[in-house]
């Protein structure tokens, strides 16, 4: 059958069939590009979407999104630019969560998922948030600020106001029936506890915010008849949390699978929730530190070796190393293991867990393991895809780092190995080739040199080299980040052969223009570009325009644009918004500059809503 | 072209500007120091002591840098948490470390496994009276205190050294 009539035959199926299809589709990519077939697809596929994944808030606006997806129940939204990440973004740049929640709530939207990264999130947004969707489970905030314990605590209590209302309603219609002794017992089997269930909290979790903590009782608020979360990760909050409400908390909840706790949390404390909840299967511990003679100590190791569903293990943000040993029985089946809050833990202890941990396949360490750590990992962890390395010596206290020889030694020991990010001292294009040969699967790859543009430190050349290696072998590499010192030829290596290229950080690297026009001819599949320090300029900038309509968006800070050539660009794009984020002269207009002018921040981003409305005093859409 | 202080780059570590003097004395940063001395001819130009630090680099989110501030911080305090611990008619000192243990409690069991000994109950008004063993400490003002009188965290700041004294001796400091 050729496509046309494979086409004609599928236009007469009936569109819940269609939709049924589509439901199997679950990436939304799949969803974009099953919409973009034909005007019908397009309506099924739009009003049968209940995940929506939106990259950059500005890109749209929340009246676009309800209108094109009405029946949308789950919504993921990233703010801010990555770099914000590194303060290279000033404060009240934007990324504001509140108009999403209120255009939502005004019209009647589902919603019961909401996923935000670098956005700011006030009280305010997460009161509204509380009261406007009786059936919301699901909150996930990563990198998030402006919010307080009060935000959370209207959260906690949410849907206890709602699911009273529907007792309410349930009773009062229930009441005009006319046995009344059967309704009375049907009113009790509907107050059941199991209907409510859906009305109640599932997910709280907090990754990596700034929360201003104001030592009130927010774990209180979970009223007594929530029964219902399954995961819960208050790991950032500096304050105390009321223990004995977090007990009752775990107590009452028997499907809670993740727990991650603060610091404040004390061991006591976790021997008792691991004793109420064998089941969990993600912890993050509190703090970790105890007297391993004491009688506490022994009650948690008994408990520990009682919980044999947990594979993912976090936290130790307070820690002493004696104390480890507790962990070693649940070491065993661990999959995901983080120990990279826990700068308490030494070497040799770290060296003594991770002989326990055979089957794990996602690791993050600081670089306190070293590189003959690093080497116990290899021969230990055969089943390790994905390894962060992060540093543990910001403020000069003297720590030793980690080199490419332990880079290398894990590229040779686990054949699985496909995502890394590695912190380290020194790097080798040697090094970077043996890796490449020995792990052709990396989808991301980040190096970051602590010295930003240390050369080979063998050869004294820049890692051009070694980078290239990575790109020829790694044909399925969708994220790179760059660093050392690097020409404008690692570029030409990026741009002829990283093909699948996704998200490419460069900082401090590259000679001229030429370096940054390879990358963007190079790469079709380039979506997010973030260039800080680098000698990239206006004809770098301005010779394929159209191409940044195929990107998400650009970052270049640092570098050698001109305001006029963002002008020219803004210009001659209307589809892109060009920002120029000036926090030197705030008071002065754009007039005071000429177009010579070098561009400190530059951020664009593709937009079908032009220039957004609440850009601050600091930030130039042009 | 022209860079702002803080993006102006200099070969070797970012951080403190000590850490430029450490470079050379650690050992296993054999190549940074060869680094120092061979790749950047502008560097013997520049005052060691002075290290401009680059903004936002290493990349590492403001949550990660806090917690490693805090660690870096309290290990660099004055207050060590290591102290002595003797006994009257014990041949030979030991040595704890106060932050392992989360109250008196703890610590007064770990002691007694420590130094097979007895020291009972805490009581505000008789000390440890009635048991064979008192603990005690000195804390910095050079006095020695009785173990238990004050808030856990204070006595752990404030403790420099122990003795656990014999009972008929530290009935004197009980009554007071």
């Amino acid at each position: 059958m050729c496509l046309f009539q494979f086409q004609s035959v599928m236009n007469y199926f009936p569109e819940e069939v269609l939709e049924h299809v589509f439901d199997f589709l679950t990436s939304h990519r799949d969803r974009n590009a099953v919409s973009l077939v034909c005007k019908s697809w397009c309506s099924v596929e739009q009003f049968s979407r209940e995940k929506v994944f939106i990259g950059n808030c500005y890109a749209v606006n929340p009246e676009r999104l309800i209108a094109r997806f009405p029946r949308l129940r789950s919504l993921t939204l990233k703010g801010k630019p990555h770099f914000a990440d590194f303060n290279l973004v000033p404060d009240g740049w934007g990324g504001h969560v509140y108009p999403w929640i209120e255009a939502m709530a005004k019209s009647g939207i589902n919603l019961e998922e909401l996923r935000l990264k670098r956005m700011v999130v006030s009280d305010e947004s997460l009161e509204l948030l509380a009261k406007s969707f009786p059936n919301f489970k699901s909150l996930v905030l990563v990198s998030c600020e402006g919010f307080t314990t009060d935000g959370l605590a209207a959260i906690a209590s949410n849907c206890s106001c709602s699911a009273m209302l529907f007792v309410i309603q349930v009773f009062s219609c229930l009441y005009t029936q006319v046995v009344p002794l059967l309704v009375r017992g049907y009113c009790f089997s509907v107050v059941d506890d199991s209907i409510f269930h859906d009305r109640f909290l599932r997910e709280l979790d907090l990754q990596e915010n700034e929360v201003d903590d104001r030592k009130g009782q927010w774990l209180k608020c979970f009223p007594e008849s929530c029964t219902s979360l399954v995961s819960l990760n208050f790991a950032c909050l500096k304050g105390e949390v009321n223990v004995a409400a977090l007990e009752r908390l775990v107590a009452r909840c028997p499907n809670l699978r993740s727990l991650r706790l603060n610091h404040t949390v004390p061991l006591e404390v976790l021997q008792k929730i691991l004793v109420r909840a064998p089941q969990l299967s993600d912890l993050g511990t509190g703090s970790f530190t105890h007297d391993p003679d004491s009688e506490t100590y022994i009650k948690l190791t008994n408990a520990m070796k009682n919980c044999h569903s947990i594979r993912s293990l976090s936290g130790f943000l307070d820690v002493n190393g004696r104390c480890l040993p507790a962990i070693y029985p649940i070491c065993t089946n661990l999959t995901s293991l983080n120990l990279s809050y826990a700068p308490g833990i030494f070497s040799n202890e770290l060296i003594k867990l991770i002989c326990h941990c055979k089957k794990i396949e996602r690791l993050w360490i600081l670089d306190t393991i070293g590189d003959k750590g690093l080497g116990v990992v290899a021969n230990t962890c055969k089943e390790l895809q994905e390894l962060r390395v992060f540093p543990s010596d910001l403020y000069g206290v003297g720590n030793t780092a980690v080199t490419e020889e332990g880079l290398v030694a894990i590229s040779a020991g686990c054949p699985k190995l496909n995502s890394i990010l590695y912190f380290c001292q020194q790097m080798t294009n040697a090094a970077l080739i043996t890796v490449a040969k020995n792990c052709p699967n990396f989808i991301r790859f980040r190096l970051c040199t602590l010295n930003p543009i240390v050369p080979d430190a063998a050869t004294n050349q820049p890692l051009d080299e070694g980078f290239g290696a990575i790109v020829q072998s790694c044909k399925r590499l969708t994220r790179l980040s760059v660093s050392g010192l690097l020409t404008d030829q690692v570029f030409l290596y990026i741009g002829m052969y990283a093909e699948q290229l996704e998200m490419l950080s460069i900082a401090f690297a590259g000679d001229s223009d030429k370096g940054m026009l390879c990358v963007l001819n190079g790469c079709k599949k380039l979506k997010k570009l973030e260039i800080r320090d680098s000698p990239f300029g206006n004809m770098a900038l301005l010779s394929d325009m159209g191409k940044y309509e195929t990107m998400r968006s650009l970052w270049m800070s640092s570098c050698e644009v001109t305001l006029g050539g963002c002008k020219t660009l803004a210009e001659k794009m209307p589809r892109l918004n060009v920002e120029i984020i000036n926090e030197a002269g705030e008071g002065d207009g754009e007039a005071t500059y000429d177009n010579r002018h070098r561009v400190e921040k530059m951020y664009l981003y593709r937009t079908l809503v032009g220039p957004r409305k609440d850009a601050p005093d600091f930030v130039w859409t042009l | 072209m022209e860079t702002s202080v803080a993006t102006e780059l200099r070969l070797g570590l970012p951080g403190r500007d000590e850490s430029e003097a450490k470079i050379t004395s650690v050992s296993n940063k054999r190549s940074s120091s060869e680094m120092d001395d061979s790749c950047d001819p502008q560097q013997e130009s520049v005052a060691p002591a002075q290290k401009a630090q680059v903004v936002g680099w290493p990349p590492v989110r403001s949550y990660r840098k806090n917690i490693l501030q805090k660690k870096a911080e309290s290990s660099s305090d004055g207050s060590a948490m290591f102290v002595k611990v003797s006994m009257d008619g014990a041949p030979y000192l030991r040595k704890i470390d106060l932050k392992f243990y989360m109250n008196y409690l703890d610590l007064l069991k770990a002691l007694q496994n420590m130094f097979k000994c007895t020291i009972g109950v805490y009581s505000e008004r008789e000390g440890y009276d009635g048991s064979e063993f008192a603990p005690t400490y000195e804390d910095k003002d050079g006095d020695w205190m009785l173990v238990g009188d004050v808030p856990w965290e204070m006595f752990v700041t404030s403790c420099k050294r122990m003795r656990i004294m014999k009972g008929s001796e530290a009935r004197g400091l009980g009554c007071l």
